[in-house]
């Protein structure tokens, strides 16, 4: 996964709450068989209103969702961190985020980021007035920064290390690549085998 | 102190433990099948990754699958794409791929064993919750999530933690007519949907040593129904005759050091287990579903709870809504409920001898009227050895419809559903709200139910059928 470590970018206050995962990615896109290609189905429903935020051309290229409380509710499905990826958003702001889907984002690089009520709020407003304006998400500082903001925000040390460092699980376990060759190595014979090697 | 079997075989797989992180866990085989192993493959694709064990991963077509005219195209184009995408996968990466038609295809679940690759000791996964299926033969068996599926892919390992253990000894011997499944049902309603969370299960005592191993596997299949990710039976000679001669059992000397291997495999006297049930075999009788998840069960001789019987809140309002869902009175006795539909087969009870004890019933008797009732393999194989046996024959002539190998109706993804309202004796595993098909209504119960259930066209027990005469001339 690619490494997260400062992100500078536009971004799209979504004033909504108790956004769930069905409203990021509606049931029929999980049939797909990929993990990209989902960027038509993020807020499918909404996106049918031509007002809706993300249709707002001044709102292209945005990469930084600030988003209500308790964004990503429901269902466990990934996809909807997916979805999120596959549009171009690199991290969401909210002041709650559902569990599972935070666990999910994490894992798969998108940087999901907790800060008090009253600053989202102050972040929605200043990029509601200035499509222009940029946010920063500083991993390393724990810092979100942008026009006359600064609040710190909290993330887990392994968390943390691991969006530093762009590991996943998978690449986790293959620094430990030797341990696995070595237990490899002493398997006895008789543990079968699905090709006749 | 002494180990309990599940320790034993998670402690024989551990490649890597460190202090604060989950044990890395290495995984014997690893089985797949085309509706969650897309995306780990295409997760494979997007970082350049190869499948690292090649020779401990094999694939299956089952969900999807039709069960009728399988040489024509697949007619819906979600199932096709599933398929067809898991053929090109396994193409691309070099993995064993048994696709429809051919002789090996069938439920996951029941082609690992009957290829004798899963042995005593073994870890196994899938990404699929009846992983458990393959507890009976004394390993850790056990479902998995898609991106645990490419991690698994791409490591031949998973970092897991270390579950606790719970003993359910079944003590005596099963009354006459009386199957695994009975006990399964019995089982969960007793300890309840959520009962096994957190636990890996050991099955054990005299009336277990006693099952043959499809019994066995009906038994494990059904642990995750209780909550547990796995359920296990220690090895014994029983297991070692059905693996003897399997084209991937071990041969000759191999063959003396697994077994001799094999023997160790059981909880020590002095193990300690996190929690225990005990169950009495001779108290048992055929058990049926009446509610939407698999605890909701009773004696088949028994009426439909009444849910102001209940004094926890939740359960007394999950018992309304499942009589609501289902169409059944409180009171009503169990054998009233007439069916529309049975269904004979799954990675539950979809093995041989499941489809001879059905068809030893419905043997020169005819299926009910306005009653269907299909039998489906649970693998191609099992069908060839049901067809030398005569077995389809013995279906057909009593009005029975003989399908090819899958999942088939347990689940409804091909086209094999009940109708909004259609009611079923089913031997699958799972009794939700429309996992048959929209609006279906499922009641769980085992092969020999579900034969007499067709015959008589109400749920009953093997017994009941004394009174329908058997055909002049059988
Ligand atoms: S037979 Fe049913 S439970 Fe078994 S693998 Fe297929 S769908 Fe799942």
């Amino acid at each position: 996964m690619e490494a997260f470590t400062t992100h500078t970018g536009r971004a799209v206050p979504l004033r909504r709450s108790n956004v769930d995962t069905d409203q990021i990615i509606p049931a029929h896109w999980l049939k797909k068989v990929t993990r990209d290609g989902f960027e038509d189905g993020l807020f499918e429903a909404w996106r049918k209103d031509e007002k809706f935020i993300l249709n707002q051309p001044e709102r292209k290229g945005a990469t930084v969702l600030v988003a209500g409380p308790d964004f990503g509710t429901g269902s466990s499905r990934e996809h909807a961190v997916w979805a999120l990826q596959n549009y171009g958003f690199k991290t969401v702001i909210s002041s709650r985020f559902a569990d599972i889907f935070r666990g999910n984002s994490l894992k798969n690089g998108l940087l999901t980021v907790v800060l008090e009520q009253k600053i989202v709020d102050a972040l929605q407003e200043l990029a509601e007035k200035d499509p222009q304006a940029e946010i920063t998400v500083d991993l390393e500082a724990r810092e979100v920064r942008a026009e006359g903001i600064t609040a710190s925000f909290e993330l887990d040390e392994n968390s943390r290390w691991r969006l530093l460092n762009g590991l996943d699980d998978i690449s986790i376990t293959l620094q430990n690549e030797e341990d696995i060759a070595i237990y490899e190595a002493k398997r006895p014979s008789y543990k079968p085998r699905t090709l006749e090697v | 102190m002494g180990r309990t079997l599940a320790e034993k075989v998670w402690d024989d797989h551990v490649v890597r433990r460190a202090e604060g992180e989950p044990d890395l866990l290495f995984i014997d085989l690893h089985l797949l099948h085309e509706v969650t192993s897309p995306q780990a493959f295409d997760g494979l694709r997007k970082s350049g990754r190869p499948v690292r064990r090649l020779d401990l991963t094999i694939a299956t077509e089952d969900h999807n699958t039709p069960t009728l005219d399988i040489d024509k195209p697949i007619a819906d184009p979600v199932s096709r794409v599933q398929l067809e995408t898991l053929r090109k996968n396994a193409a691309e990466f070099g993995v064993r791929l048994h696709s429809l038609g051919d002789v090996e295809q069938g439920v996951v679940h029941v082609v690992g064993p009957q290829l004798g690759l899963t042995q005593p000791g073994m870890t196994v996964v899938c990404g699929d919750s009846h992983t458990s299926t393959h507890g009976a033969f004394g390993g850790l068996a056990f479902g998995i999530g898609t991106s645990q599926v490419e991690h698994v892919l791409a490591t031949q390992t998973l970092p897991l933690v270390r579950p606790k253990t719970m003993a359910i000894t079944v003590d005596g011997e099963l009354p006459d007519g009386v199957t695994a499944k009975d006990l399964i049902l019995a089982i969960i309603a007793r300890i309840g949907t959520g009962g096994g969370q957190g636990y890996v299960l050991e099955y054990r005592g005299s009336a277990i040593e006693k099952l043959s191993m499809e019994a066995r596997m009906t038994i494990c299949n059904m642990s995750i129904e209780a909550g547990a990710r796995a359920g296990m039976i220690a090895p014994d000679q029983t297991t070692f005759d059905y693996l003897e001669g399997r084209v991937h059992a071990p041969k000759g000397e191999d063959w003396d050091a697994a077994v001799a291997y094999w023997k160790t495999l059981k909880s020590d006297e002095d193990a300690e287990f996190d929690a225990e049930v005990v169950i009495k075999a001779d108290e048992l009788s055929p058990f049926v579903t009446w509610g939407t998840n698999p605890g909701q069960g009773a004696p088949l001789s028994a009426d439909v709870p009444d849910p102001a019987s209940y004094e926890d809140a939740s359960e007394r309002h999950a018992a309304e809504k499942a009589l609501e869902y289902m169409g059944l009175e409180a009171g009503q006795p169990l054998r009233s409920i007439k069916v529309d539909t049975v269904f004979v087969g799954s990675c539950t009870n979809g093995r041989i001898e499941d489809l001879r004890a059905a068809a030893e019933l419905v043997k020169g008797r005819k299926v009910a009227d306005g009653v269907r009732m299909l039998v489906v393999p649970g693998s191609a194989r099992v069908g060839l050895q049901a067809v030398s046996e005569g077995l389809d024959v013995v279906f057909k002539e009593a009005g029975a419809e003989w399908r090819h190998a899958g999942c088939s109706m347990c689940l409804g993804m091909n086209p094999d559903q009940l109708a909004p309202g259609e009611r079923s004796a089913s031997t699958s595993n799972r009794n939700f709200e429309g996992r048959q098909g929209k609006g279906g209504r499922t009641h769980l119960v085992s092969p020999q139910v579900a034969a007499a259930t067709a015959v008589l066209g109400h749920l009953a027990s093997p017994a009941d059928l004394s009174d329908a005469p058997v055909a002049a001339g059988v």
